[in-house]
C-alpha cells in the first residue's frame, strides 16, 4: 500500500507542477500598494497554521481571524490548523508546487525560507511591513533572505534548561550552574539523591541534537556559524570539537537509561513527562516547554511550584560567546500571488495588541515590543529577559541549515548518543548531505 | 462432486468450473453477440481501468521519472542525475539495514505465523463449547487499527511499561529488557508485535479453507481407521494447500511493505540508526523528513521492483496451479 499512497501523492504533485508551470506567466514584482487600493474589494484569505490541537493556541488564532474580519469586513479568512510535521513536510510543499497555495502559512525561517524564496514562492514584505520589522528587531532576521523580508515572526525564544527547584534544594545545590564544570557538579549531586539528573528525548532525535548545537555554539565563533548557515560549509574544526565535548558529557552519564527510545514530549513516558512528574531534575528545551509540560503533568499545581529555568551554562576558555544562545521561533509568510491584504493581516498578527493577547495564552513568547506585559509565568519571564539580554541568537542549526543537512546532522548526533557514532562522522554526514 | 474441487479461491468459495471453448461459428447472430460482449467488457471495465491508470500506473511512471532527479520538492525538478539516487541508496548502510529488517519480517512472519495459525485453525475447526468466542478472540488483533496496536505495544513495552513490570513481579527480573531501545533487540520485538497483529488474519483464512474440506473425506478416512492426526496430515493439509499458498503470498507482500506499526511503535532515533527501519519507513524518513524527494522516489521504485519481482516469482512457481487461467494463461 505504501507504494500506491506515495505514488498517488506524487501524481497530485506532478499535475500541480504542470499547472504551476502553465500559470507562471503572470504576476510581476510586488510593491507596497497604495492605501486606497487596500480593503476595497472583498477578498478571501486561506490561512494554514500549526496549532492543530484544541487548546488556547488554536482558539486564539480563530479569534484573531474573526477580529480582523470585524476590523476589515472585506476580508474573510479561512483558518485551517494542521499538525506541524504534516504541514511542513507534505501539505505545504505540495501546495506551494501547485497554482493554488494558501495565502498565508506557517514559516520556520532559516534554510527553508531561503529555498522557498529561490523558487519564487513568497511575497516580498520589505516595504509594506517596514515599521513592524523595526519593532520586532533582530528576531525578524531569521525570515530575511538577502536583506529582504519574506515572513514575520510571532513567537521567538531562546532555549535553556528547565529544572526542578525542589530537587535542586534537596541535593544541596545553592544556585543554578553557570559553567559546564558547575553543571557536571550539579549532575553528580543529583545522582547522589537518586534522581535522573537530565531527561533527554533522544528518541525524537532533535532534543538530543540540541545538546550538540549548544556545544557547537560554545566551540564556534559567531562568524563561523553565520558563514556555515549561508555557505553550508563545515570545515571549521569547531564542529568536530562540539562532538568531542558532547561525547565527554554523555560519558558522565547525566541522562536517563535507554534515552535512545525516549520520546521528547507529548506523553507521560517522554522526557517532558519525566521532568513534569518529578522523576528527572533537568531538561534542555525551548520556550514552548511550559505548555507541553502542562499537558503531561499529573499534578499541574505541583509543576507550577517547582519548575524553574536557567540559561545553558558557558564553557570556560571556549571561543564562543558565553552570552550567545540558541533559539528559534514561528512566523507566517504570504504566498507570492496573495492579495496585499495578506500582508496587512500579517502586520495585524505582530501588532503589540495581538501579540500581548498571544503572550497571555502562555503558548510562547511574543516578539513585538510592547507585548511583554502579556507574559505572566515566572519561568517564561526569565526566558524573555535572557532573550533580550542575549548578545546573539543562533537559529536552531537544523532549521538554519535546511531539512536535508539538518536531518543528516541530527541522525549522526543521535548515533553519538547511541554509542556508535563519532564527532568526525557528524561533520562528514553534514558535508555529504549538502551535496545531496 | 462440486465440493471436492481443489481450486479453492481466496476466502473459501469454490471456483466456477472451467468452461470449454466453443467452436467458432460465423453467423450474423454470433457477430452481434460478439459485438455485445465487447461492448459489455469495455463499458464495465472502463471506469476501473481509468482509476487504475490514473492512480496506479501514471503515478508509478512519475515516481520513476522523479527518481532520476536531485530534487528537494521546491520548484520543478531540473537537476537530472540519472541513476545516481539508486546507487546512493545501495551505498547507504541504513538502507541495507532496512533491507535486512524487511527480510527478517518476511521470513519471520512466514515461519512463525504459518505453523501457529495452522495449529490454532485446526483446533478451532473442531466442535467444542465456546468455539465462536475463541474464533472471535483470535481475530480481534487483526481488526484493530494499526496505529492503535502500535501505540498500545509502545506503552506496554516501554522501560517502565506493563511487560517489564509483569516480568519483575513474576520473579523474572532477569528477563527485563529495553524492548524498544536495545538496537539489537528492537527488530525482534517488532516482529513479535507484527505476528501478534497479523496471525489472526492467517487463522481466519485457514479456517475458511478448512470449511471447504468436505466432511465426506474425513468420514471416509475415519472408516478406514485413520487417527485425527493422520486425517489432518493426509487429507486436510493437502486440501489446504491453495489457501496456505495465497496466505504466504499476501504475508510476503505485506511484510515487504511494512510501515504503520513500525512507524508508530519505534521512535525516529532507533529507525534512523537502522535498527528498526524498513524500506517504507526509510522512504518516508528520507523523502519527506530529509526532504530528498528525488531520492525518496528512487527508494519507492526500489521497493516496488523488489515487491513486484517477489510477487512474480511466487506466482510463477508456487501459485501456478491455484491461479491457472486467471493470470498464467488459459486453462486447458
Amino acid at each position: 500500500m505504501a507504494i500506491k499512497r506515495r505514488a498517488s501523492s506524487v501524481l497530485a504533485l506532478s499535475i500541480t507542477t504542470a499547472l504551476l508551470v502553465a500559470g507562471c506567466g503572470g504576476g510581476g514584482e510586488s510593491e507596497a500598494p497604495s492605501q486606497d487600493e487596500l480593503f476595497k474589494n472583498p477578498v478571501t484569505l486561506t490561512w494554514w497554521h500549526n496549532a492543530s490541537q484544541d487548546g488556547p493556541g488554536k482558539t486564539y488564532w480563530e479569534k484573531v481571524a474573526k477580529d480582523f474580519n470585524t476590523l476589515h469586513p472585506t476580508v474573510t479568512i479561512n483558518v485551517e490548523g494542521i499538525e506541524t510535521n504534516q504541514l511542513q513536510r507534505t501539505r505545504l510543499p505540495a501546495a506551494l508546487l501547485s497554482s493554488d497555495p494558501p495565502d498565508i502559512f506557517q514559516s520556520w525561517g532559516g534554510g527553508e525560507i531561503r529555498e522557498q524564496v529561490e523558487a519564487d514562492y513568497l511575497k516580498d514584505l520589505t516595504e509594506q511591513a517596514k515599521d513592524e520589522v523595526a519593532n520586532i528587531g533582530s528576531a525578524a532576521e531569521i525570515w530575511q533572505v538577502d536583506g529582504k523580508q519574506y515572513g514575520l515572526p510571532y513567537r521567538m525564544g531562546i532555549e535553556g534548561i528547565w529544572y526542578n527547584k525542589d530537587m535542586f534544594q534537596r541535593a544541596g545545590i545553592a544556585a543554578p550552574p553557570t559553567t559546564l564544570d558547575e553543571l557536571n557538579d550539579t549532575v553528580n549531586k543529583l545522582k547522589a539523591i537518586n534522581v535522573i539528573p537530565i531527561a533527554v528525548g533522544a528518541g525524537d532525535k532533535w532534543p538530543a541534537a540540541h545538546w550538540w548545537y549548544n556545544f557547537a555554539l560554545r566551540a564556534c565563533s559567531i562568524d563561523t556559524l553565520k558563514k556555515a548557515s549561508t555557505d553550508l560549509t563545515f570545515d571549521d574544526p569547531c564542529f568536530v570539537k562540539a562532538g568531542q565535548d558532547l561525547k565527554a558529557f554523555i560519558d558522565t552519564k547525566p541522562f536517563q537509561n535507554n534515552f535512545i527510545a525516549t520520546p521528547g514530549q507529548n506523553d507521560p513516558t517522554s522526557a517532558n513527562g519525566l521532568l513534569a512528574n518529578g522523576k528527572a531534575a533537568m531538561e534542555l528545551m525551548g520556550d514552548w516547554n511550559k505548555g507541553t509540560l502542562d499537558t503531561v503533568a499529573a499534578d499541574k499545581e505541583a509543576l507550577n511550584k517547582f519548575i524553574g529555568w536557567f540559561p545553558v551554562p558557558a564553557i570556560a576558555g571556549s571561543p564562543g560567546d558565553p552570552k550567545a544562545a540558541l533559539g528559534g521561533g514561528d512566523g507566517f509568510a504570504c504566498a507570492k500571488n496573495a492579495p496585499p491584504e495578506c500582508v496587512e493581516f500579517l502586520k495585524y498578527i505582530v501588532s503589540p495588541e495581538v501579540q500581548k493577547g498571544y503572550a497571555e495564552t502562555g503558548t510562547g513568547l511574543p516578539v513585538a515590543k510592547g507585548a511583554e506585559a502579556g507574559v505572566a509565568d515566572p519561568a517564561l519571564k526569565s526566558i524573555l529577559d535572557a532573550t533580550t539580554g542575549a548578545t546573539y541568537v543562533q537559529l536552531w542549526l537544523d532549521t538554519a541549515f535546511g531539512s536535508t543537512i539538518g536531518n543528516a546532522m541530527n541522525d549522526a548526533i543521535v548515533a553519538i548518543f547511541a554509542g556508535n557514532g563519532t564527532p568526525e562522522k557528524v561533520v562528514e554526514a553534514m558535508k555529504a548531505a549538502a551535496r545531496k | 462432486m462440486t465440493a471436492t474441487n481443489p481450486h479453492l479461491d481466496l476466502v473459501g468459495g469454490a471456483t466456477a468450473p472451467p468452461t470449454g471453448r466453443r467452436p467458432a461459428r460465423r453467423s450474423p447472430y454470433r457477430a452481434a453477440e460478439t459485438r455485445r460482449k465487447w461492448f459489455e467488457i469495455i463499458g464495465l471495465t472502463t471506469p476501473a481501468v481509468i482509476v487504475y491508470v490514473m492512480f496506479v500506473l501514471v503515478p508509478m511512471g512519475f515516481a520513476f521519472y522523479y527518481s532520476l532527479f536531485r530534487w528537494r520538492g521546491v520548484g520543478p525538478p531540473t537537476d537530472y542525475v540519472g541513476f545516481d539516487n539508486y546507487v546512493l541508496a545501495f551505498q547507504d548502510p541504513i538502507f541495507l539495514d532496512a533491507l535486512r529488517n524487511n527480510a527478517i519480517i518476511v521470513f519471520g512472519s512466514l515461519l512463525i505465523q504459518g505453523p501457529v495459525a495452522l495449529g490454532v485453525a485446526l483446533l478451532l475447526n473442531r466442535t467444542f463449547r465456546g468455539r465462536t468466542l475463541f474464533r472471535l478472540l483470535a481475530f480481534v488483533p487483526y481488526v484493530l487499527a494499526e496505529v492503535t496496536v502500535g501505540i498500545m505495544w509502545k506503552l506496554l513495552l516501554s522501560d517502565a511499561g506493563t511487560v517489564n513490570a509483569l516480568l519483575q513481579s513474576l520473579g523474572m527480573g532477569g528477563l527485563v529488557q529495553a524492548w524498544l531501545a536495545d538496537l539489537d533487540l528492537v527488530i525482534w520485538t517488532l516482529l513479535f508485535v507484527l505476528t501478534w497483529k497479523y496471525v489472526g488474519f492467517a487463522i481466519i483464512l485457514l479456517l475458511a479453507g478448512l470449511s471447504n474440506v468436505p466432511q465426506e473425506l474425513n468420514e471416509a478416512a475415519a472408516i478406514d481407521g485413520a487417527s485425527w492426526w493422520q486425517t489432518q496430515r493426509h487429507i486436510t493439509l493437502p486440501l489446504l494447500g491453495p489457501t496456505i499458498r495465497i496466505w504466504m503470498f499476501l504475508s510476503m507482500i505485506g511484510s515487504l511493505q511494512a510501515f504503520d506499526i513500525i512507524w508508530v511503535t519505534s521512535v525516529p532515533a532507533v529507525r534512523s540508526l537502522g535498527a528498526s527501519a524498513t524500506m517504507a519507513t526509510y522512504m518516508v524518513d528520507n523523502g519527506f523528513f530529509a526532504r530528498l524527494w528525488g531520492y525518496g522516489n528512487a527508494v519507492a521504485v526500489i521497493l516496488f521492483v523488489i515487491s513486484f519481482v517477489a510477487a512474480l516469482i511466487f506466482q510463477r512457481f508456487l501459485l501456478r496451479r491455484d491461479i491457472q487461467g486467471a493470470v498464467t494463461g488459459r486453462a486447458k
